[in-house]
C-alpha cells in the first residue's frame, strides 16, 4: 500500500509524512503525545521530591531495564548482568570523574571520564556478553548472574579500584553553562532526554535490518544461520547495544546518588530490574518504563501502606515478590499483556451489538 | 580414563605433572627457599585443607542443583534459599533437642518436602516452559528470603558442632621440622575431616544409585530423553517429585554443614546460589562427578586465592569458569 509510493522518488509531502507516521506508528496515538506532554511539564506539577525520587528514578531504572528487554524480547537473551554493567559504568564515572575518595578517584573532567566510562562499560557488557553466547538459552541466566554475582563479591573485596564495602562517596556531577545538572529540574530533564534516546533508539533498532535479523535469531537460530546470518555476531551485537544503554543508565545512576557501592550492583539489585522488565513487559520498549514506575511506587509507599493495613512495613520486598510471581503465574507479558487482554476483551464485548470494527 | 590419555596426551601430561607438584607440595617438608619465597608450609597446607572441605560443602549443594537442572530442566535459583532454610531448621533443632545429628535429618526431611510441595504445586503446571520455571523461582528466592528474614532475623546463627567433634586432630603431614630433627605435624579440625568424608560417601552412594539401580536408570534415562521415557510408561511426574525431594533435601544438608563450618545468616542464600552457578557451569550441567570436580577446583581456587591474592581471590574463581566456557562450553565432565 502507501509504502510502495512512499518509497518512490517523487514523493509528496504528505507521502512524507505518511512514511515517518509508518516508521513511527508512536505519533499517530494520541496518548502518546499526551504523556509525552505531561512527561515535559512534570517539573510545573510536581514537588523536587516527586521529580527526583520517583520519576527521574523510574526513567533510570526504566532505561536500565530498557536494556535487559531489548535483550530478552528481541533476542531471545534473559540477561541478569544489565545492572552490573550499569554499576560497572557508575564506578568507572566515579574512578575517572572527581569524588571524596582522592586516592581512587583520577581527577577527570566529566566530559572526558563519561565517554571513557561508557566505552569501558559497553566493552564489559559485550565480553560478558560475548561469554554468555557461548551457550544457549537457559544457561544464559545462569552465567549472566554468575558475572553479576562475581562483580558484587569483587567490588566488595577490592579496595584499590572500587573502594571496598564503603564504595566510593560525593562523585561530582557536571556543571556548566552556568547550570548544576544535578539540581532536581535541570537533572531531571537530562534522564528525560537519555531515556527519551534510548527509548526511541530501540524502538528504531527494532525495525531495522540489525532489529530483524536478532528476531529472526531468537525465533529460530538454525534457520537464520542457514540463511548465511552469523548467529553469534548478532548475539553479541545486541549485548554490545544493550550494555550501552545500560551504561547511559549506570551514569544517570551515580549522578543521581552522587555515590556508588557494592550494595547498588548486588544480586539482589540485579533481580530487581529483571523483575521490572518482567512485570512490565518484556515485548515493547514502553514495559520496562512502567514497570520501573511501578516498582519505584511500590519502594517508595509500600513503607506506608503496608503500615496503614496493621502489617509490618518492612516487608515490602515480600510484597515485590509475591507481585512478581503473581504477574509471572498469570500473564505471559506482564502488565501490558494484562491491559492488552483486558482491551481485547473489551473491544470484542463492545464489538458485538454494535457491529463495529475490531481494532487490534 | 586410558581414552582420555589416549586422545589429549598433552593435556594427559600437563594434568599428571600438576597432580605430582601438588602432592610433592603437600607430602614433602618444603625446602628454605621455597619457604621464604611462598610463605609457611602450615598456611598452604590449611587453604588446600580448607580448599578441599569447602568443595564438599559446595558439593552437596551443587548434586541437588546439577540433579534437578539434568532431569527437569529447571533451573532452579531458589536452591539458595533451600540451603539457608535447611540451615535454620539445623540450628532450630540442634538448639532445642541438643542433637546435631538429628539437625541433619529434619532439615533433610524439612527441606525436602518444601521441595515436593513446590514440585507439586509450581513446577507441575509449567512442565516445558523453562524460562518461566527459572522466573517463577526467582519470585520464590525473593519470598523465601523475606519469609526468613522476617522469622529469624538479620543475625548470625552457628550451629554448634557436638563435643565428640570438637577440636582438631593431627595428621600425619610434615609441616615443619624443628632444628632438634623432629617434625611438626599438621592440626586440623576433625569436624571439617568427618563432614568431608559424608560428602564423599555421600557423593558415591549418589553415583551408585544413579548408575545401579532402577530408579536410577530412570533418572539416567530422563536426563538423556524425558518424553520418550514417559511414553514407555514410566511415571515420569513420581520421578520428577523425587528427584526434586532428593536435590532440596541435600540443599538441606548443606545448609546445617555450613552452620557448622562457617555461619548463616540472611545473603548466605545468593553466596550458595552463586558458588552452585559456578561449580555447575566448571563440572558440566546434569553431572554428578562434573559436580564433584567443579566443587574440588572452585574450593581450592577460593581457598587458595583468599590466602594469596586476598583482594583478587573471586577474579581466579570467576576466570577458571570464563577458562572453561572458552575452552568448553558444555562444562569440564558434561557429555554432549
Amino acid at each position: 500500500m502507501s509504502l510502495v509510493q512512499s518509497t518512490h522518488p517523487q514523493t509528496s509531502q504528505p507521502a512524507k509524512a505518511r512514511a515517518i507516521l509508518l516508521a513511527w506508528p508512536e505519533f499517530n496515538k494520541p496518548a502518546v503525545w499526551l504523556v509525552a506532554v505531561i512527561l515535559l511539564i512534570m517539573p510545573f506539577i510536581a514537588n523536587g521530591f516527586f521529580l527526583i525520587e520517583i520519576f527521574a528514578t523510574t526513567l533510570i531504572l526504566g532505561t536500565i531495564a530498557l536494556s535487559l528487554m531489548f535483550l530478552a524480547g528481541y533476542g531471545g537473551m534473559v540477561s541478569l548482568m544489565q545492572l552490573t554493567v550499569a554499576g560497572f559504568a557508575a564506578y568507572m564515572v566515579a574512578v575517572f570523574g572527581m569524588s571524596a575518595n582522592t586516592n581512587i578517584s583520577l581527577g577527570w573532567p566529566w566530559w572526558l571520564a563519561t565517554p571513557m566510562a561508557l566505552l569501558l562499560a559497553t566493552a564489559f557488557g559485550t565480553l560478558g556478553g560475548a561469554l554468555a553466547v557461548r551457550t544457549e538459552g537457559i544457561y544464559t541466566i545462569m552465567i549472566t548472574l554468575a558475572i553479576g554475582a562475581a562483580f558484587y563479591y569483587f567490588t566488595n573485596q577490592n579496595w584499590a579500584i572500587f573502594g571496598g564495602h564503603t564504595g566510593i562517596n560525593t562523585v561530582a556531577t557536571p556543571k556548566f553553562w552556568g547550570v548544576d545538572w544535578r539540581s532536581d529540574i535541570p537533572f531531571y530533564y537530562v534522564t528525560l532526554g537519555v531515556a527519551a534516546l534510548c527509548y526511541f533508539a530501540v524502538q528504531y533498532v527494532s525495525r531495522a535490518p540489525f532489529g530483524l535479523a536478532l528476531q529472526g535469531v531468537r525465533d529460530n537460530p538454525r534457520r537464520m544461520a542457514a540463511l548465511g546470518f552469523n548467529v553469534n555476531a548478532h548475539r553479541v551485537a545486541a549485548y554490545a547495544f544493550a550494555a550501552f544503554i545500560a551504561a547511559l543508565g549506570g551514569v544517570l545512576q551515580v549522578w543521581n546518588y552522587r555515590q556508588i557501592s557494592p550494595g547498588s550492583v548486588s544480586v539482589g539489585a540485579c533481580i530487581d530490574i529483571l523483575i521490572i522488565a518482567v512485570v512490565g513487559g518484556i515485548s515493547r520498549p514502553v514495559g520496562p518504563y512502567i514497570g520501573a514506575f511501578i516498582f519505584v511506587i511500590l519502594r517508595t509507599f509500600a513503607l506506608d501502606l503496608l503500615v496503614k493495613f496493621g502489617l509490618d512495613g518492612n516487608r515490602f520486598r515480600l510484597l515485590i515478590g509475591l507481585g512478581f510471581l503473581a504477574i509471572v503465574f498469570w500473564s505471559s507479558d506482564g502488565v501490558i499483556g494484562l491491559w492488552e487482554r483486558w482491551r481485547r476483551r473489551a473491544a470484542a464485548t463492545g464489538a458485538r451489538p454494535s457491529g463495529g470494527k475490531p481494532h487490534g | 580414563m586410558t581414552r582420555f590419555i589416549e586422545r589429549h596426551p598433552a593435556w594427559a601430561l600437563i594434568l599428571l605433572i600438576a597432580v605430582a607438584v601438588l602432592l610433592w607440595l603437600i607430602l614433602a617438608v618444603w625446602p628454605p627457599g621455597l619457604e621464604e619465597a611462598f610463605g609457611r608450609k602450615r598456611v598452604f597446607l590449611n587453604a588446600v585443607f580448607n580448599g578441599i572441605t569447602l568443595g564438599g560443602l559446595y558439593f552437596l549443594v551443587a548434586s541437588g542443583f546439577t540433579l534437578i537442572f539434568g532431569l527437569m530442566r529447571n533451573v532452579n535459583l531458589a536452591h539458595g534459599s533451600l540451603y539457608l532454610f535447611g540451615g535454620y531448621i539445623g540450628y532450630a533443632i540442634s538448639v532445642w533437642t541438643g542433637s546435631w545429628i538429628l539437625g541433619f535429618i529434619v532439615a533433610f526431611i524439612g527441606v525436602a518436602l518444601v521441595g515436593v510441595v513446590l514440585q507439586i504445586v509450581v513446577f507441575r503446571r509449567m512442565e516445558g516452559q523453562d524460562l518461566r520455571q527459572t522466573m517463577v523461582t526467582i519470585g520464590l528466592s525473593i519470598v523465601f528470603a523475606d519469609l526468613m528474614l522476617w522469622a529469624f532475623g538479620g543475625d548470625f546463627y552457628q550451629i554448634q558442632t557436638p563435643s565428640w567433634l570438637v577440636g582438631p586432630i593431627e595428621l600425619p603431614l610434615a609441616t615443619a621440622v624443628r632444628s632438634s630433627g623432629e617434625a611438626v605435624y599438621l592440626r586440623y579440625p576433625l569436624v571439617r575431616l568427618v563432614i568431608f568424608a559424608a560428602a564423599v560417601i555421600i557423593g558415591i552412594a549418589m553415583w551408585l544409585a544413579l548408575n545401579r539401580t532402577r530408579i536410577g536408570m530412570m533418572v539416567r534415562a530422563g536426563v538423556d530423553d524425558r518424553d520418550m521415557l514417559a511414553a514407555t510408561g514410566v511415571p515420569i511426574q513420581l520421578v520428577f517429585v523425587a528427584v526434586f525431594a532428593l536435590g532440596a533435601g541435600l540443599a538441606g544438608i548443606a545448609g546445617v554443614v555450613g552452620g557448622t563450618f562457617q555461619s548463616i545468616s540472611p545473603g548466605e542464600d545468593t553466596r550458595f546460589l552463586l558458588a552452585s552457578l559456578v561449580v555447575v557451569i566448571v563440572g558440566g550441567m546434569g553431572s554428578i562427578p562434573g559436580a564433584a570436580l567443579g566443587a574440588v577446583i572452585i574450593g581450592l581456587a577460593e581457598q587458595l586465592g583468599s590466602v594469596y591474592i586476598p583482594t583478587y581471590a573471586i577474579v581466579v574463581t570467576f576466570l577458571i569458569m570464563v577458562l572453561v566456557l572458552a575452552l568448553r562450553p558444555q562444562g569440564l565432565l558434561a557429555r554432549r
